[in-house]
């Protein structure tokens, strides 16, 4: 019996859950009990934070700052200053691009001065009107890609402008186009770092582990004490975000190069800075624009986020519409945010994707085509605008801005439609979700409350022993410890109730499905493109349509976060399933088994250690989700994170609140990658 | 193949007692050891021993072929040899200066004047041309791009690839790849032309074509060249000496035909016992002193051809040939009897003994 334990992993496991059950059913919920709720501990931990925060802030290294207005010198902490000078310098570099594209005065301003700008009336930049702008996208799109891109970034910026999202939209725009360079460049530098020293990379592995777990919204609150609240504040936050992915492509990229092609580098007489430039920066030119592309997709991901602490753009403007429930608005200015980020994504793909192309025999106009195009594209769009003012005399020249409101909407009839949705379907949307959130959610999610703290203990850390032995079990326990020790032990539950029950219903779709399509060429094609499409999707985007049929409740954050964490569940089945070798196939043909049989016995099992990853990435996805979905109403924590957003003293708040919410992200990530990595090495696949 | 011609003369590469002991505590247990490695001992203790007590000189012209299965530790040695890892102990002499204690830019110059190198995997930069490849190490050096490219152009034209110079890699096949390496390799004129198993990617046939090539390469510049090779054929075909390797040790440095005549270990003679005596030896080795009595024919033969090349005329002659060196002095006499001996002698007795 012993030896069989030892030997059978399945039945440890089912013998620590029997244990689990027992412990829940007699450890008594009384409060005091340390095997109920463990003592918070770590409660003064957020106070700390906040006092670091306001010493650095207000009374570390006191300098001497001339004070113009009322000109004397004043004492000021450095800190201040040094936050001072980068906001101005990022909002001045936002309002700059901003104004190339959309007019302004304000760049001007800046290097003359308002009383200067209001004498010489004529010093106006004009901005340019939107059809250059969308030339210039077609014949960047048909530059990096061809026609189908050409065509796809044309349509979405003559929609944005029809549909008099224009302003918005360009101020969007120009928020990412300063927020992508900068957190390109930085993860850039931290990348080459890391892959110079192994000292950097150990210092920054753990900091990215869990920097891409942590909930946007705990970058918000640090980032407004220290910088204030507007788009600046907003580009920083999302620079911070999306800087991780950037560090970990480029070390990846960089770290793929073979080594004969560095050694050939070395060979050759390259100096370090040679070496890298010319030889390891161009080798891993791929991996690295693919990077390019996650900072992209990650920029859009919080302009909604970055709303919330000013920054202007669509972002607000879909904040604003969705608190005053004018969905069919939320709905079309949710398009644009989609529109605009597949085709940056494209747009990023597509050059990542483009192979150097040989010039050197071209002539002038030949290499230079592209630019020669946007330049007669600029000169007919200013022509056209100019004409444009003659025949619109009253008001607004439509040839070169479609101002706010005054493009077409379709707003009425999506207002129109979720209203007969309503109205046709009020009993049994009513219903269902009545149904679903009394006999369903509240049940489990009174069952997850109802899990003595021990108990949660021995299971996880139980499940991190039996995979990866017992550091597996220190590290999660340790995780959990954390989050045991504040006084959120329940709000944690909460969410992780929430990822459950949605990981749980995405994992199972996503198998199902990823199977169902891998089972052909063709139908695996369309769903991996599915899946790239809505991945794209700024996740608050999902929220949008469940919130028309079931309205602020669970059913409706539950549902959103399903659709969002399919998505990799479903890639990931794919890709494994994908990844069994042809051979095997044949393999198992020749012994005569079925498709079914096949499966089961070939494919599910070489594929599993993938999906494992997959679930594991639909963790990712689902905490994501969650605290999203603390926008529209839920009682975990990320509706306490939020709260600290508007709390003066919520900066260690939302800091720990974010920890907790990314260790039980790390915690489940822990057991699954242990676990993946060590069947993918008993199958001996890569 | 040239002869070695300058034993007087200062080596091209002297190495003195070369060690490359990979792990941690590498240099202390080295030290420890005073200078004896026992492998298996240093693997207990978690290092790998690379490259084991190597000692041997290369002359100017001269092309020594390291030869050596996979994890021999020959990579590494040449590696040690352009620094591209750094050994562990031992010096080594290039030109009489020990580059093991080099600065970064220092060595850097010496690369960039004296060393070529041509990779297994071709090591291409994918995003250049195959005129921009080979031009890298110029322009890296600081040669204007005008010239570079004209001197690229050349070379293209040296390894026949006249035609293809704006291809990119991608669009080369293998062969033609390693023509572009090799012609990079060569762009600043080295002295040393170092080849780590630059023909084992590429299949038989072009394999066979680009050893040719090589040689005819070889005729024509004269380099020293150290080259690594798994393919025992390959050495015999292209070496003017042999160094073969297990485990980190050169088990044996000589000429083909001393290899193939007396393996110094158990593990050399194993390599030998397959290899066709005739595609080895020269004539050289089975001539006898002239013998003015018997009437020799007046075809003479070269006392440097191997005696697969010669046998035909040498059986079908009727009468002991005369050899000659390179002046056109006879130097000797050969008789068909011992090439007949050479091409069955050795091979019908070992079978005889195997029973079917």
């Amino acid at each position: 019996m012993i030896d069989a334990l030892r030997e059978r992993k399945f039945l440890q496991f089912i013998l620590l859950v029997i244990v689990f059950i027992l412990m829940c059913m007699f450890v008594p919920a009384t409060d005091g009990s340390w095997l109920w709720r463990l003592p918070p501990l770590f409660a003064n931990f957020p106070v700390w934070i906040n006092d670091s925060v306001d010493y650095l802030m207000f009374d570390w290294w006191l300098v001497d700052v001339y004070d113009p207005d009322i000109e004397e010198y004043e004492k000021q902490p450095v800190m201040r200053q040094i936050t001072r000078g980068v906001s101005g310098f990022v909002l001045f570099m936002i309002e700059f691009v901003r104004e190339i594209i959309l007019g302004g005065v304000k760049t001007i301003v800046t290097f003359t001065g308002w009383d200067w700008a209001t004498e010489n009336q004529w010093a106006r930049w004009p901005g340019l009107p939107w059809t250059v702008v969308a030339a210039g996208a077609m014949i960047l799109g048909y530059a990096l890609s061809g026609t189908g891109l050409a065509l796809f970034a044309g349509f979405t910026f003559i929609y944005i402008a029809v549909f008099g999202q224009w302003e918005p939209s360009m101020q969007t725009l120009s928020f990412v186009l300063i927020a992508a360079p900068t957190a390109i460049f930085i993860g850039l530098v931290f990348g080459v770092l890391g892959y110079k020293s192994k000292v950097v990379e150990t210092i920054l592995n753990p900091i990215l582990n869990v920097a891409q777990i942590m909930p946007h919204f705990s970058y918000l609150i640090p980032v407004m004490v220290f910088f204030g609240i507007g788009d600046h504040a907003g580009a920083i936050a999302t620079i911070i975000f999306a800087t991780p992915p950037m560090v970990r492509l480029t070390i990846l990229g960089l770290k793929k190069v073979p080594p004969e092609v560095k050694e050939a580098g070395l060979m050759s007489g390259c100096t370090d800075w040679q070496l890298l430039r010319r030889v390891l920066i161009p080798t891993a030119r791929r991996d690295i624009l693919i990077g390019v592309n996650q900072v992209i997709m990650q920029c859009l991901a919080m302009v909604v986020i970055a709303s919330l602490i000013g920054a202007k753009g669509l972002g607000n403007d879909l904040l604003i519409a969705l608190n005053r429930l004018r969905i069919g608005l939320a709905l079309e200015i949710g398009i644009c945010i989609v529109l605009i980020a597949i085709v940056l994504d494209r747009l990023s793909l597509a050059w990542a994707n483009k192979q150097t192309d040989y010039f050197a025999d071209q002539s002038f106009k030949e290499r230079h085509k592209h630019f020669i195009w946007f330049l007669i594209a600029f000169g007919i769009g200013v022509v056209v605008a100019w004409i444009g003012s003659f025949i619109f005399k009253e008001g607004f020249n439509y040839l070169y801005l479609v101002p706010h409101n005054k493009g077409i909407t379709t707003g009425p009839f999506w207002q129109a439609g979720v209203d007969w949705l309503w109205d046709t379907f009020f009993y049994t949307l009513k219903g269902f979700n009545e149904w679903f959130i009394v006999d369903v959610l509240i049940p489990v999610k009174n069952a997850f409350l109802g899990m003595p703290v021990i108990a949660t203990f021995t299971l996880a850390m139980g499940t991190g022993f039996i995979v990866g032995g017992i550091r597996s079990a220190l590290i999660v326990g340790g995780y959990l410890l954390f989050i045991a020790l504040t006084e959120w032990w329940d709000r944690a539950l909460i969410t992780s109730y929430l990822m459950t029950m949605a990981v749980i219903i995405s994992g199972f779709i996503g198998i199902v499905m990823g199977t169902l399509c891998a089972q052909h060429p063709t139908s695996s094609k369309i769903l991996l493109t599915w899946c790239d499409t809505f991945q794209t999707f700024p996740s608050f985007i999902y929220l949008i349509p469940v919130m028309m049929l079931f309205g602020v409740t669970d059913t409706s954050v539950l549902i959103a976060i399903v659709v969002y964490a399919t998505i990799p569940a479903a890639r990931y089945t794919v890709v494994g399933l994908q990844s069994v070798p042809e051979a095997l196939h044949d393999a198992g043909s020749m012994s005569g088994v079925n498709r079914f049989q096949r499966w089961v016995s070939i494919e599910l099992p070489l594929s599993f250690p993938h999906m494992a990853l997959g679930i594991n990435q639909t963790v990712v996805f689902a905490l994501a989700m969650v605290v999203i979905g603390a926008l529209i109403g839920t009682d975990d924590l990320g509706q306490l994170i939020l709260g600290s957003l508007s709390d003066r003293q919520g900066v260690g708040n939302g800091l720990v609140l974010g920890f907790c919410v990314a260790f039980i992200g790390l915690a489940i990530d822990q057991i699954l990658r242990t676990w993946a990595d060590k069947r993918k090495e008993a199958l001996g696949i890569e | 193949m040239s002869s070695v011609a300058s034993n007087s003369a200062e080596p091209v590469i002297r190495c003195e007692n070369v060690f490359k002991i990979f792990g941690d505590n590498a240099k202390r247990m080295l030290q420890e050891s005073g200078g004896v490695v026992d492998a298996a001992k240093f693997q207990e203790n978690g290092c790998i021993v690379g490259v084991n007590n190597a000692s041997f000189e290369v002359h100017q012209g001269e092309l020594l072929i390291i030869m050596g299965l996979s994890g021999s530790g020959k990579s590494t040695l040449l590696r040690c040899i352009s620094r591209l890892t750094q050994s562990t102990a031992g010096n080594i002499y290039i030109d009489g200066e020990d580059i093991t204690s080099l600065n970064n830019r220092k060595l850097i110059q010496l690369r960039r004047n004296k060393m070529g190198m041509v990779f297994q995997s071709f090591a291409l930069l994918p995003h250049k041309t195959v005129l921009e490849n080979i031009a890298f190490p110029l322009q890296v050096k600081g040669v204007s791009t005008q010239d570079s490219i004209k001197r690229a152009s050349e070379m293209v034209e040296l390894v026949s690839l006249s035609g293809r110079e704006n291809y990119f890699p991608r669009e080369l096949s293998g062969g033609q790849q390693q023509r572009v390496g090799i012609a990079r390799s060569l762009a600043i004129e080295p002295d040393i032309w170092f080849l780590d198993e630059p023909f084992s990617a590429l299949d038989p046939l072009i394999r066979k074509e680009m050893q040719d090539e090589f040689l005819r390469l070889q005729g024509v510049l004269s380099k020293t060249i150290l080259f690594v090779t798994h393919d025992f054929d390959e050495a015999l075909r292209l070496a003017d000496r042999i160094a073969i390797m297990k485990d980190g040790i050169i088990e044996q440095l000589d000429t083909p035909a001393n290899i193939v005549l007396n393996p110094a270990t158990e593990y050399v003679r194993k390599f030998t016992e397959e290899v066709p005596r005739e595609k080895v030896l020269k004539i050289e080795s089975v001539m006898d002193p002239v013998d003015t009595t018997a009437g020799a024919t007046d075809l003479q033969v070269s006392k440097d051809a191997v005696i697969e090349t010669v046998a035909e005329l040498i059986l079908t002659a009727g009468k002991p040939v005369s050899v000659v060196d390179s002046t056109g002095e006879v130097v000797g006499t050969v008789h068909a009897s011992k090439v007949v001996n050479v091409l069955f002698g050795g091979r019908s007795a070992q079978q005889a003994g195997t029973p079917l």
